[in-house]
């Protein structure tokens, strides 16, 4: 790669050890996949919750943590995307005190760094929503195809470590993303049926990123019939990201860098196209709900509820009562508005419980299944449907009507 | 076939020698693994409770999430990890999560390596050249 003087300062350690491993880390990651150079960040999102660090990582962020602090601290403002446990609600999940313990470990480091922690993967609906053309370093795969799509933010999916050198640098590798051509559409999905649901949204997603298959490929959507919102599309885009590895959609018409469909088709190249209807989308979520009757436990989160969906939640409870457990996850930003609006107590007092600033997949979803005994699990997250299933659990993707009527019914599942 | 060879477009870390792991489907170590006991434990995963610790995992593609970046290293560190990854396409993900855990992994062949590699052969993984390859060292039995 071809480096500036400053980026060889880094290199050499004037800028202090943790910025020094962080510039070799990066230049090792643009070699591979072809940077010419780096382009600077303004902002970065780190993912670092301990299931995915484990002791190793967590020891490897306190190596760090002790350097002088004029050695260690990140230069772009830096956040952070859900950790592992909402500690006021731990021991309702029966999480372990040794997951606690490494949590806080790892808390203290990252602030050690100098990170704000934020604990959101809703950070464009809660904190500061990139701008179009904007290079950013996010992880989390939600955050990056949203920002990517809906706000025309440039970003690669960057895993913990390198957000974490990006914000240490200040800079990330020029590649994929970050590349106007790298940008254009690479297949064509004509959408028959324009979802209502959030969750017909999320098997949209899914369908389409099984479709699209890597990384590497930018599928462009055609036929959806209105604007969709926020919330919407960070349903269809965080399903996108998860079933396809999928990190930047463009919706003809409505996404900002796709106004008209020839905007990402380049002159004279031909791309793939398929169909998707309705029928495609039942048929997606069907397959899940196969042979599950009833469920263990209810989960709202992946991505992490906005204000709009928590009252949504509280309208869908009033007048009745969770009869199993029924799991509402949001940010720290917006529980502390749910709670001043009183959603918080109005979904408690029904039975449910809300938590904040963590996410259920990202928070020893295994062993909270084995100590609760929870197989079964419905939700209106296609993405967690994705995941979960890796974790033991037997998912269901429904709407949000049908998971609170499940809750509300002992777990049984309507016909 | 003993003795063939396959050139990667890119390749980063150590030698590495193992039997190989086989399938046409993708790779995430969140998604797809029980990674305390070291299997693949995503019901519709291929390989679904096979042992991956050890051997040579030859896949088509890196998917899901960013997690896989901290889980290598995590893996690494506690010994219970695959001997290197080949895979026909990467996503950055993979390649930061293998930097960060000086993790061996070659990626990119001009045909699909997951139909030119038997499940269960003997294979050695060379990503240190300047062409990184994956040989074959013993057919499968």
């Amino acid at each position: 790669m071809k480096l500036t003087d400053e980026e060889q300062a880094l290199r050499t350690g004037a800028f202090g050890r943790a910025a020094q491993w962080a510039i070799e880390h990066q230049i090792k990651v643009g070699d591979y996949l072809g940077a010419r150079d780096f382009v600077a960040v303004s902002q970065a999102h780190v993912m670092a919750d301990t299931e995915s660090l484990g002791l190793a990582g967590v020891e490897w962020l306190e190596h760090l943590a002790r350097l002088p602090a004029q050695e260690r601290r990140v230069r772009i403002p830096t956040i952070t995307d859900p950790r592992g446990t909402d500690f006021a609600a731990a021991h309702r999940l029966k999480q372990q005190p040794w997951m606690l313990d490494l949590e806080r470990r790892a808390i203290a480091a990252l602030e050690a760094l100098g990170l704000l922690m934020t604990n959101t993967c809703i950070n464009y609906q809660t904190i500061m929503p990139p701008v179009l053309g904007e290079h950013v370093a996010y992880g989390d795969t939600g955050v990056v195809i949203y920002c990517n799509s809906v706000c025309g933010a440039r970003s690669n999916f960057e895993g913990g470590p390198s957000a974490l050198a990006a914000a240490l640098t200040g800079r990330t590798p020029r590649y994929g993303y970050h590349l106007a051509e790298r940008r254009q559409a690479t297949l064509v999905v004509n959408v028959g049926f324009t979802p209502r649901e959030l969750n017909d949204w999320g098997a949209l997603g899914g369908i389409v990123g099984r479709l699209a298959g890597d990384y590497w490929q930018v599928p462009a959507v055609v036929g959806i019939e209105r604007v969709p919102t926020s919330d919407e599309m960070k349903h269809f885009g965080a399903a996108l990201a998860s079933y396809g590895s999928v990190a930047l959609f463009h919706m003809a018409g409505i996404t900002p860098e796709a106004r008209r469909l020839d905007e990402v088709l380049a002159p004279g190249r031909t791309v793939r196209s398929h169909d998707v209807g309705e029928a495609d989308i039942r048929e997606f979520q069907e397959s899940y709900a196969e042979a599950i009757e009833s469920v263990d436990v209810v989960v709202f989160s992946a991505p992490q509820l906005s204000l709009i969906e928590m009252a949504q939640v509280a309208g869908m409870l009033a007048g009745r009562r969770a009869q199993i457990p029924l799991l509402v996850v949001t940010s720290p930003q917006v529980k502390a508005d749910a709670d001043r609006m009183g959603l918080t107590a109005r979904i408690e007092e029904a039975g449910g419980t809300v938590l904040s600033g963590m996410c259920f997949y990202q928070s020893y979803a295994r062993e909270m299944a084995e100590a609760n005994g929870w197989r079964r699990l419905a939700t209106n997250s296609a993405k967690l449907v994705n995941i979960i299933g890796g974790y033991g659990y037997r998912p269901a993707l429904m709407s949000m009507q049908a998971c609170i009527d499940a809750a509300c019914n002992g777990g049984r599942i309507a016909p | 076939m003993s003795g063939e060879i396959f050139f990667a477009a890119a390749g980063m870390g150590r030698k590495a020698r193992g039997q190989a792991l086989v399938a046409k489907d993708g790779f995430s170590a969140r998604y797809d693994l029980d990674r305390v006991r070291g299997v693949f434990s995503r019901p519709d995963h291929n390989l679904a409770g096979e042992r991956y610790a050890g051997r040579v995992l030859v896949l088509d593609a890196a998917k899901g999430g960013v997690a896989t970046a901290w889980m290598l290293h995590e893996m690494k560190a506690r010994g219970v990890m695959p001997a290197a990854l080949v895979l026909n396409a990467v996503n950055p993900i993979m390649v930061q999560g293998a930097a960060f855990a000086d993790f061996t992994m070659i990626s990119g062949f001009d045909r699909d390596i997951t139909q030119a590699i038997a499940n269960g052969a003997w294979v050695e993984v060379d990503p240190t050249g300047e062409r990184p390859f994956i040989r074959v060292t013993q057919s499968s039995a």
